[in-house]
């Protein structure tokens, strides 16, 4: 056993050690050191990680970074980062880059059991391209995918869209961010009628409580949490109140912590309903002028595959629940059924529909929430006194209601990543709503963001299966009439089917209705739950597999073809942060070997395709659209013709080297002498990154998304902007008439224009088909109490919630390449309770299996340190690779965003 | 006669030269001992050691409790190391100690260098953690602490205070080191990111200091004004004491 | 015979004296090497066993084979096995031990009381093999000795340590001492260990003849008090005796070999013998074998003997 530990720490550590080399560090300020540094070059940049968007500055010296350091003018962090922050310079070294495309061959051609072998840009492209050929031809624009990112700059993620969406006719394009914020747009779409927070990190300082649900921020939103934790300090006042089902860091500033059960957080939001009701604290007057009432079916599923076709044996009555649940105690309580009660999960594919009801009926949905049950179903801790509990409930409570409060709440993944992480950020505006604590300096609900552009990117661009830029959707044709037109596209061409969201490519991937799939700043492999099911289908099935990464990742493991990619700094681009702040870097140096911008690469693959390869009438299954064809996109090549293209024109001189993109020279001012391996790569005289943005933000322009002209987010006066910027101007707070300009009557206008029309019904179903118009309006939704579709069990007895730590970001692929990071959280441990340990026999510092229904890993048992769960439930970190826990973690998803839930599976573990 | 003479003197001489041999061998060997000694005033000891003292006279080098270590943490010094040759250390930087549950080196040791009655590795003193502020990165305000988190003895061996930052509203989040409760594992200085780490390990001893016997902290203990005061004896019979004073009043100049 | 060849020599007991003849035959020489053949492989197999147990975690139903080094082991996770003389010396500081390392102590203790305490020197010390080397490399170079020194000194270096560890407080032996750093370092990573050994090695090459093992080792000299009373001794067959000198030639304490004393005792009473066996190996005369005597027995002998 011993040899055992041992040789376990050894082998992790080799597994992801790769030394990097080093940047002169030097404390001191010394007159030699300064002369050293006399001719280092230093440029503003964004940190390349989580969500916040810190500013940093970048040195570089000939051709190599030789220094960061935070912004002092950042507003977000002024001067400070984190410890991944500081390592900023160092991720692009780590000594296994990817310098040459790599593909696996056999005796000199392509082969999908063959070892990867360095080939030319243009051997990787011939062998993609035919690849591509052959699964569009067979399958149409349904059979190819790219996964997207949360982490594209900008220019990358509206140039990935624009190819996918304009030029193939697919929208199989869907972001790693759909498992990182997917609830938090349908919440917003649902409530707002708009993506995106109101408020901004400012309300911090504004606010005087601060509460936390499913949000460790002081990990995972480190600098953010170094403001909440200055607002306690300085302030006598100030309370934090931290919601969790695992005690973590961000409970040691907060002045009460709730431990809930998992799931349960969706009765706590009523109980917190109920009270400001039975209080008679709803703010009537912002209710009446601002706000509607709503809910939607119960009966949705959980995201799973309706079928257990592909399913392990041990998977089966997990996955049999996506058809069928019978209510548990709770649940019928909850809902207002009985217990026992088989249900039908009929809604499973309309979960996005709801109606309007009345106050009335509100008030009587909230009414079985009283602190009894909600306390009882919620308590998470068995250790902890039951009067304790309701004690913290009330408190809870008591905070929201206080009238002289101004309220924040924020979270994270643990709403997000919720089998019903939708509603339950619904419920998070319900609570703010009713109290009229929304959209104002110190006051609102607020979704923080996990990835650098997932806001500026995934969402905005909207980089989704149903997504185009500005918030619209492909399936409204109006929208899709807008964008043909903004990217000069005949009318039709755009898809409007909704196309597979991240986790339904796996599964189309395992289903062969996939066959081609680009990787593309992400690592989909690694992140995506229940992944053995992913390795097999795409190891084992006939399909090609591009993955573009700097990095050997898991996901380039399993690929068959490697694109070695430009890193953050290596490139030009922009970022968005989860406070609507738009943020610019240029590129510092240039990549390494044969690497490239992923814009490079983009662009490089649409010269290869014409318009008579893709703008013909093509198969899309499913398909029902008013003006289309059931089942096909039309042949829009003879409109084409009209507007002035050649069926022989390629997809890169119609959709990038545009005449009006030409129009965008390089070299251009705003460089001051940096260059841009793009523009040489692609052996053009226009700047592509600026064309892309510049095109780009007239979707936002007048629409309520107003995006600043590129030049001005490089000015140096600048750190970011806050979007809609309307006449050169930020908007700190949005619908809230002092500071949005695009209030246009009234105190406050919750303008966003989707689904603003409803019909009206009871609590159970929609009574009239007559819909009303919601213009300027919230909605505040009653969402009930469900039950998680997999608990522990005798089998299974333990749950199992994965998430992050702070010196590890994402799937480790660049953190775990920083020798000091890595040094720092070699690997991902199970934290345990000790008693839970001692019952199994097992010791602190053991390998353990953690195993579920879908599969099993070893990891190191951590019994102290940094997250102290309860008895009965156990954390895994997901960034390390040697851990690889997704490949037991379950993919139930929120049927709404299909955001898989990575915070609820049982599992059992045992003594390796 | 002088035969006896000469064989005694003979033997004299013989017993001079073998003394003086012995003396100086013995002072060289003991010289060497004490530099030796002094080697080790920094090598970080196994958990259980005694003092050094009791440890080095009781170690008997077997290296037992290195092979018994999972982790490979603990050396046995070879000759020109930092500690006393023979004897086990750690290099906290290179392998900390993971603070076993069972304590596997301790339960190795033959001789008692290593404490048996030491049950619950918490009690391991093997040094002490200290954090050199100008250097470490959470004391200069960035979000780091990591020394705080890998802690195995978390929130009592090492503590994050917080501390409102002049320069912007990031507070900053300071580690400490409570003596009281730090192992001297080494899982912090191992973890420390800084190129040098900020945080290191050394013998207790060596960086604590003492505060006078004769102050106590006021807010540390609660001492209530004595009711029953007992006077001190009386000192009648004594001699009376030594006029003090004198020297300086009536020696010298103003 | 032949009358221009010379009388041959004849030793007391009137048997002509024969020198000792390196055989020619494979087997012959087997028979005289057969001694070092059979050290080097012990003292080679106790390393080894040493090295498997720490490096490549040899064991024996689960338990490891032999943890730890020379100064102090376990045998298959339950015997304990400690260096005697290191144990003297600690407790010669004043400071207690665990039971486990006295235990450990008198069973090796009860090994050596058996088979004559230098048999370590001879059988398990690791310097043996490279002090061995310098003097065969010695009789090659044919280096005499720069000064003198009485073998009983090693006496005087064992009382220096104890007194030493006394007043130091450490074990004094135990911190210089090249057999340990050699063991230990053979074990758990070489240092600067190897330089003690090579002084011993230059010592006793140029400067002293067995030197090391033969005047100043302490331990060698604690092992020669260990094994005075033992019962494995080497016996002494008088009769056949022709005082030919081979043995003395070859034995690396010489001084043991008093021929009267062991003629009236039978046997080698030295306890500064190292039961090698060189001298059995190399006698023409098949004077010498290795025996079991009754210890009760020669305790009687021995206090009747008068020195």
């Amino acid at each position: 056993m011993e040899i055992t530990r041992r040789e376990f720490i050894k082998t992790s550590a080799a597994a992801a050690a790769a030394a990097t080399v080093g940047i002169p560090v030097s404390g001191a300020v010394q007159a030699a050191a300064r002369e050293a540094e006399a001719d280092w070059q230093w440029d503003k940049g964004v940190c390349r990680f989580c969500g916040t968007g810190c500013g940093i500055m970048i040195a570089t010296k000939d051709g190599r970074i030789v220094a960061t350091k935070g912004d002092p003018d950042a507003p977000v962090n002024r001067g400070l980062n984190c410890i991944k922050g500081y390592f900023n310079g160092k991720i692009q070294y780590g000594k296994d880059r990817l310098t040459r495309p790599l593909m696996r061959m056999s005796n000199g051609k392509f082969d999908k059991h063959g070892k990867f072998v360095p080939v030319s840009w243009e051997q990787a492209f011939d062998e993609m391209e035919k690849q591509f050929r052959k699964a569009y031809d067979e399958k149409g624009p349904t059979g190819v995918a790219i996964f997207g990112s949360g982490q594209y700059t900008i220019p990358e993620g509206y140039a990935a869209a624009k190819l996918m969406k304009a030029g193939f006719r697919s929208n199989n394009i869907d972001p790693n961010a759909r498992h990182c914020m997917a609830s938090a747009v349908v919440g917003f779409i649902q409530a707002f009628g708009i993506d995106e927070p109101s408020g901004n990190y400012d309300d911090i300082e504004y606010t005087d409580t601060i509460i936390t649900w499913g949000a460790n921020m002081a990990e995972c939103h480190p600098i953010l949490w170094s403001r909440v934790s200055d607002r306690r300090l300085a302030n006598d006042n100030v309370r934090v109140f931290n919601l969790t089902t695992c005690s973590n860091q961000t409970s040691d500033i907060a002045d009460t912590e709730l431990i809930f059960k998992p799931g349960t957080d969706l009765a706590i939001w009523n109980y917190i309903a109920r009270e400001i009701i039975k209080r008679d604290a709803v703010n009537h007057d912002f209710v009446r002028k601002h706000c509607v009432f709503a809910t939607g079916p119960y009966d949705i599923g959980y995201g799973m595959r309706p079928t257990d076709e592909h399913a392990f044996p041990a998977e089966k009555d997990t996955q049999a629940k996506e058809l069928k649940v019978k209510l548990d105690k709770w649940e019928a309580i909850a809902q207002r059924r009985k217990e026992g009660e088989v249900v039908e999960q009929k809604h499973r594919t309309k979960a996005m529909a709801h109606w309007l009801i009345s106050f009335e009926d509100f008030k009587k949905a909230v009414e079985p929430y009283t602190l009894d049950f909600v306390a009882e179903l919620s308590k998470g801790d068995a250790a902890e006194d039951m009067d304790s509990h309701r004690q913290k409930l009330k408190e809870l409570a008591d905070l929201y209601i206080d009238p002289k409060r101004k309220v924040v709440s924020y979270w994270t993944m643990g709403f997000n990543q919720h089998y019903r992480g939708s509603w339950v950020n619904e419920q998070a505006y319900m609570v703010h709503l009713l109290l009229g604590k929304q959209a104002m300096p110190g006051n609102g609900a607020f979704s923080l963001t996990g990835q650098p552009s997932a806001c500026g990117t995934a969402r905005e661009v909207g980089t989704f299966a149903h997504r185009l830029p500005a918030d619209m959707v492909v399936f409204n044709p109006k929208h899709r009439a807008r964008a043909e037109k903004i990217w000069k596209l005949p009318h039709n061409t755009l898809n409007p089917k909704v196309g597979s969201h991240i986790v339904k490519i796996m599964r189309d991937l395992e289903d062969g209705k996939i066959k081609f799939a680009w990787v593309q700043v992400n690592n989909p492999f690694q992140a995506t739950a229940n992944a053995n099911h992913w390795i097999k289908a795409a190891r084992e099935m006939d399909n090609f597999i591009v993955v573009s990464d700097p990095y050997p990742t898991i996901s380039a493991k399993v690929a068959d073809l490697i694109l070695p990619s430009a890193m953050i700094f290596e490139k030009w681009g922009l970022y968005g942060n989860a406070e609507r702040r738009t943020q610019a870097w240029r590129e510092q140096v240039p990549p390494p070997g044969e690497a490239r911008s992923d814009v490079w690469q983009i662009l490089a693959f649409s010269k290869r395709f014409k318009l008579k390869d893709v703008w013909g009438e093509k198969p899309v299954p499913g398909l029902k659209a008013a003006g289309y064809a059931d089942g096909t996109l039309p042949d829009v090549l003879a409109e084409a013709q009209k507007m002035g293209y050649s069926p022989d024109s390629t997809l890169y001189e119609v959709l990038f080297a545009t005449p009006e993109f030409r129009k965008v020279g390089w070299p251009d001012p705003v460089a001051k002498g940096h260059d841009n391996h793009t523009v040489k790569a692609l052996g053009e005289k226009w700047f592509p990154e600026k064309a892309l943005f510049n095109e780009y933000r007239k979707f936002g322009v007048g629409h309520a998304h107003d995006l600043a002209e590129f030049d001005v987010y490089y000015r140096d006066d600048v750190r970011g902007l806050k979007w809609p910027v309307v006449d050169g101007k930020e908007t700190q707070w949005r619908f809230n008439a002092k500071y949005d300009p695009y209030v246009k009557k009234g105190d406050f206008e919750f303008y966003g224009p989707a689904l603003k029309a409803l019909p009206s019904g009871n609590l159970d179903r929609p009574t009239s088909k007559e819909k009303t118009s919601l213009a300027g309006k919230a909605k505040i939704f009653f969402r009930p109490y469900a039950a998680p579709p997999e608990q522990p069990d005798e089998h299974y007895d333990l749950w199992l919630s994965t998430g992050r730590v702070l010196e590890q970001w994402h799937t480790g692929t660049m953190t775990q390449r920083v020798p000091e990071l890595h040094r720092a959280m070699p690997n991902a441990q199970i934290f345990m309770h000790p008693e839970d340990a001692d019952a199994r026999g097992i010791k602190r510092n053991d390998v353990v299996v953690v195993e579920s229904r879908r599969g099993k890993v070893k990891a190191i048992v951590e019994t102290r340190g940094r997250n102290r769960p309860v008895k009965g439930y156990v954390f895994i970190p997901f960034f390390d690779e040697a851990v690889y826990i997704n490949k037991v973690a379950l993919d139930v998803t929120c049927p709404l965003s299909k955001e898989t839930d990575y915070k609820k599976c049982a599992v059992k573990v045992y003594k390796a | 006669m002088t035969d006896s003479l000469t064989a005694r003197r003979r033997f004299l001489v013989r017993m001079g030269q073998g003394a003086a041999m012995a003396a100086t061998g013995g002072l060289l060997w003991s010289y060497l001992l004490r530099e030796q000694a002094h080697a080790a005033a920094t090598a970080i000891r196994p958990p259980g050691a005694l003092d050094d003292a009791d440890f080095n006279a009781r170690c008997i080098k077997c290296g037992q409790c290195v092979r018994a270590c999972p982790y490979d943490t603990l050396k046995l010094a070879a000759t020109g190391d930092v500690a006393v040759i023979g004897t086990p250390y750690f290099t906290p930087r290179e392998t900390p100690c993971y603070m076993c549950v069972d304590i596997p080196c301790t339960a190795a040791c033959p001789t008692g260098a290593l404490d048996h009655g030491l049950d619950d590795i918490d009690d391991a003193r093997m040094g002490l953690a200290v954090i050199d502020i100008e250097n470490c990165l959470s004391w200069q305000g960035l979000r780091c602490e990591i020394c705080h988190r890998v802690c195995p003895v978390q929130d009592r061996a090492i503590t994050v205070e917080h501390h409102p930052r002049k320069l912007s509203k990031h507070a900053m989040f300071v580690p400490v080191v409570h003596s009281e409760a730090c192992t001297g594992c080494g899982m912090c200085e191992d973890a420390c990111p800084t190129d040098k780490a900020a945080i290191r390990v050394l013998p207790p001893r060596l960086v604590q200091g003492e505060i006078g016997r004769h102050y106590r902290l006021g807010w540390t203990i609660d001492t209530p004004v004595t009711q029953e005061f007992k006077p001190a004896e009386g000192e009648g019979g004594r001699e009376p004491p030594a006029a003090g004073g004198l020297d300086y009043l009536n020696e010298g100049g103003l | 015979m032949n009358a221009s060849r010379p009388e041959p020599k004849l030793g007391p007991n009137g048997r002509p004296v024969r020198p000792f003849v390196l055989p020619d035959t494979i087997g012959g020489r087997f028979r005289v090497w057969r001694f070092i053949l059979y050290r080097r492989l012990v003292q080679l197999g106790v390393l080894l066993l040493f090295l498997g147990t720490a490096w490549w975690s040899w064991s024996l139903g689960g338990r490891p084979l032999l943890l730890g080094n020379l100064s102090s082991s376990l045998v298959l996770g339950v015997i304990p096995l400690a260096d005697p003389f290191a144990v003297l010396q600690i407790l010669a500081t004043g400071h207690a031990l665990d039971s486990q390392v006295l235990i450990g102590a008198a069973v090796v203790l009860l090994v050596y009381g058996v088979l004559g305490g230098r048999v370590w020197c001879s059988w398990v010390c690791p310097v043996n093999m490279v002090t061995d080397l310098a003097a065969w490399l010695r009789s090659r170079l044919g280096a005499t000795d720069l000064f003198h020194i009485r073998r009983s000194v090693r006496y005087l270096v064992l009382v220096l340590a104890l007194l030493l560890s006394a007043l130091t407080g450490v074990a004094a032996f135990e911190w210089v001492s090249p057999i340990s750093m050699l063991h230990r370092e053979l074990i758990f990573g070489i240092g600067l260990g190897w330089t003690a050994v090579l002084g011993s090695f230059l010592f006793d090459l140029l400067v002293l003849k067995h030197g090391w093992c033969g005047h100043l080792c302490p331990l060698g000299a604690f092992y020669a008090l260990v094994g005075r009373f033992a019962p494995l001794r080497i016996r002494f067959d008088a009769p056949t005796c022709t005082h030919c000198g081979e043995c003395a030639r070859v034995c690396p304490e010489p001084q043991v070999l008093n021929l009267r004393e062991a003629a009236a005792a039978g046997l080698i009473r030295s306890g500064e013998c190292t039961n090698c066996g060189r001298c059995i190996t190399v006698c023409p005369e098949d004077t010498l074998h290795f025996y079991l005597r009754n210890p009760l027995a020669s305790a009687g002998r021995s206090q009747s003997d008068s020195r």
